[in-house]
């Protein structure tokens, strides 16, 4: 199985590094959680993956490895190639595409990642392929079939953003998926129809991160590893049973355990504090 | 498509724009005395006449310095080349596609043109109406020819509407029009196909064509007309000055759409007037994409109690082109409305200006007024100029006016690649999404998917 494996990773942004280091393999099939405080590097991570220009890779490896032992170099890769590589983001904050419909935007989507080979400008999937498959995948989320004519985000409610994150990582079937607070916004209904249909849509070919402060959306997931982020850094790895600790009683011990994490951690605030935390609109926490 | 890349030249002009000239123009022309009679006046005030001059608030944005007056004349006859084909619509009136239903809801009905009328050079090639709607009473066709046939409707309205006196170019046209054409609807006689009208140019070529349109009480028509052709950039280019002066009557409803799509040679000059009726309705749409620099003064008067008009603008620059629009939303009569939007996407070292008025008389109460221009920046060296002016003398309107200026978001772009969109893929569909707003208004979908299309294929990767 292909597996995902990130070594020694440093991402800096605006020159301030943010993730100090950062070790993590998940294979296809198997369910991470990633937890940590606010601002502890957990969206960073999401980014650096995805290849957001902002951040910037200081050192580390990002890898795809076959079970043949192939390696490709997801750091060579633009964002448009690691998607048609089999990598997903679901975003923390959706960004809107004003005047582009999501069915139009998915059907680009859809098409680009099924034929990796595409040029641009050859033939989309086919119409009604696409807007049948599209209104199957819509019916087994329980969504509308008229919010696809909806412009990208445009005006989305929180929960709806996070429903239009999962219909495209039902539709893009992803060999890695990177759920950055795909809860956060639900309702609580929401949340457990969110847990239902990630567990189906993942399976035994999907290897999945989820990044949540939550521990609903794990219920129907159970975490092969759950990972604590603090100061940049996975601090860390454990059963089931750390989320649920995490959950209950917060992030004390690990900031007593890790006291250099937690140096970190503290510096990291200073230096967003004194930046005045100018975070651009769509990123970080 | 017949007409590949390059027209063919245009043979020079014998002689510059002037009173020999004017000789020669009078000399040939079947039109009755009183045609004559106004090209006369005019030419006297345009040997009176410099260049516009940058204190002129309507030119003070637009460069004239390499426009050479004395390098244009009119031409005996047309370069050689069938740029008439090779306008924006020429894929769907080729295809048949030309028609959407009357109620703009998508749904095609088989193509069919009620009329068409194409020039080259100044010089008309081609004229046809449907025999059932000239039996009905629409006149259309060559100026020349039916101002002499059709007097009685005609000459209260010719050169009525568009002042010939403003400025050189204004006195040009009203002295030199050719290859004019001219769209009477009678009352009540509604015309549900579109009639199109082409004027082209080939390299070096100079076209005044004049546009005349004119509803009669309760009548409907579309009329798409599109300018193609001309030089490069770098070539003789081309010049174009023309007019338009629409006239909707009570209860009319017209669309009308302008699309202009000159090579990037081309100097284009024109003033477009229109006046609507009590309870006429205008849906007018302008694209230009094309010329060197262009100066057009896009005006509306709503004259008539009720009556409405909606203006769309679509423009999108590229090189060095540089296009300044001028616009006026002129309310004379109580309970009109007016709105109007212009959306400008601008590439490479571009130029776009828009500067508009929405003017409320004292006697215009209850007045729904809206002027809007958005640009999106597609290049760091491209520059676009948003001037609204609102001037109110009755107290109970509602008028509001905006504009935004923007550069395509980073944050969209990586969104969209994140999902396996190219990054000039994703700068297309961002671009597209943002005329989206201007498109939804467009209720003819041939006009709207041409633009669409001919802006997908100009926009390079964004910087
Ligand atoms: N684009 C950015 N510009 C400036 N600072 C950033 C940017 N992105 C992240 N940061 C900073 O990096 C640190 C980590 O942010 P990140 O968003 O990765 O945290 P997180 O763990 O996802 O937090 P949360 O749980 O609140 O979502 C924070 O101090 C944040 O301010
Ligand atoms: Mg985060």
């Amino acid at each position: 199985m292909e597996r995902l494996v990130i070594r020694g990773l440093h991402v800096a942004v605006e020159g301030q590094e943010i993730l100090k280091g950062v070790d993590l393999e998940i294979g296809r099939g198997e369910v991470h959680a990633l937890m940590g405080p606010n601002g502890s590097g957990k969206s960073t991570l999401g980014y650096a993956i995805m290849g957001h220009p902002a951040y910037e890779v200081t050192s580390g490896t990002i890898e795809l490895v076959a079970a043949d032992g192939t390696r490709r170099d997801v750091l060579a890769m633009e964002p448009d190639e690691r998607a048609r590589a089999g990598i997903f983001l679901a975003f923390q904050r959706p960004m809107a595409i004003p005047g582009v419909r999501l069915a139009d935007f998915l059907r680009h989507s859809v098409t680009n990642v099924r034929n990796p080979d595409r040029k641009e400008g050859e033939e989309l999937m086919p119409m009604r392929e696409f807007r049948a498959e599209l209104k199957a995948k819509m019916a087994e989320l329980s969504m509308d079939p008229d919010f696809a004519r909806r412009y990208v985000n445009d005006g989305f409610s929180g929960g709806e953003m996070k429903r239009a994150e999962i219909l495209q990582l039902a539709m893009l079937r992803p060999g890695f998926a990177i759920l950055d607070e795909t809860d956060s916004g639900l309702d609580a209904d929401a949340v457990r129809l969110a847990s239902e249909s990630i567990a189906k849509i993942g399976g035994a070919e999907m290897g999945i991160l989820i990044i949540t402060h939550h521990e609903q959306l794990l219920e129907h997931n159970v975490p092969l590893r759950t990972h604590v982020m603090l100061g940049g850094r996975i601090v860390e790895s454990g059963g089931p049973e750390l989320a649920a600790e995490l959950h209950k009683k917060g992030y004390e011990r690990i900031r007593v355990a890790y006291p250099d994490a937690a140096a970190a951690e503290r510096a990291m605030e200073d230096a967003a504090g004194l930046a005045g935390r100018a975070v651009p609109a769509g990123a970080g926490a | 498509m017949t007409a590949a890349t390059l027209p063919h030249r245009s043979p020079a002009p014998s002689v510059a724009f002037g009173a020999e000239a004017l000789h020669a123009v009078l000399a040939a022309s079947p039109a009755p005395g009183w045609v004559s009679d106004l090209r006369r006046s005019a030419c006297e005030r345009l040997t009176g006449l410099g260049l516009p001059d940058r204190r002129d608030e309507n030119w003070m944005r637009t460069d004239l310095r390499l426009f050479k007056p004395a390098a244009w004349g009119p031409t005996r006859s047309p370069g050689t080349g069938a740029v008439v084909d090779e306008g924006l619509l020429a894929e769907a009136i080729v295809s048949g596609e030309l028609v959407d239903t009357a109620d703009g809801s998508g749904h095609r009905v088989a193509g069919r043109l009620a009329g068409r009328f194409a020039s080259l050079d100044g010089h008309v090639m081609r004229e046809e109406l449907d025999a059932s709607l000239a039996a009905q009473g629409v006149v259309f066709g060559s100026a020349e020819r039916v101002l002499a046939e059709r007097a009685d409707v005609l000459k209260a309205h010719w050169f009525s509407l568009i002042d010939s006196s403003t400025d050189w170019f204004a006195a040009l046209h009203a002295a030199f029009h050719a290859a004019s054409v001219v769209l009477y609807v009678p009352p009540r006689v509604r015309i549900a196909d579109p009639l199109h009208v082409v004027a082209g140019l080939t390299d070096g070529g100079v076209d005044t064509s004049h546009v005349l349109v004119v509803l009669g009480e309760g009548a409907e028509a579309t009329v798409l007309t599109e300018t193609a052709g001309g030089g490069a950039a770098g070539s003789t280019g081309g010049f174009h000055c023309g007019g338009t002066e629409i006239v909707v009557g009570e209860n009319a409803f017209l669309r009308m759409v302008n699309l202009q799509n000159w090579n990037t040679g081309v100097w284009h000059v024109a003033r477009q007037r229109a006046v609507v009726r009590a309870n006429g309705r205008l849906q007018w749409t302008l694209g230009a994409l094309g010329s060197r620099l262009s100066q057009v003064a896009q005006d509306v008067a709503l004259v008539g109690r009720g009556a409405d008009a909606q203006v769309n603008g679509v423009m999108f620059t590229e090189g060095r082109q540089q296009l300044v629009f001028n616009t006026s939303q002129h309310h004379e009569a109580a309970a009109c409305r007016s709105d109007l939007l212009y959306k400008g996407a601008l590439q490479d070292r571009s130029r776009l200006v828009w500067r508009g008025m929405i003017k409320v008389d004292k006697a215009a109460q209850k007045t729904d007024g809206y002027q809007r221009n958005d640009n999106l920046m597609l290049s760091k060296t491209a520059r676009a100029d948003s001037i609204p002016g609102l001037e109110i003398e009755a107290d109970d309107v509602r008028c509001t006016h905006g504009a935004t200026s923007g550069r395509v978001d980073g944050q969209q772009v990586f969104y969209a690649q994140a999902r396996g969109l190219t990054a000039d893929e994703a700068a297309r569909l961002v671009v597209a999404g943002f005329f989206q707003q201007v498109f939804d208004r467009i209720t003819i979908a041939p006009v709207r998917e041409a633009l669409a299309r001919a802006i997908g294929r100009r926009i390079r990767r964004i910087s």
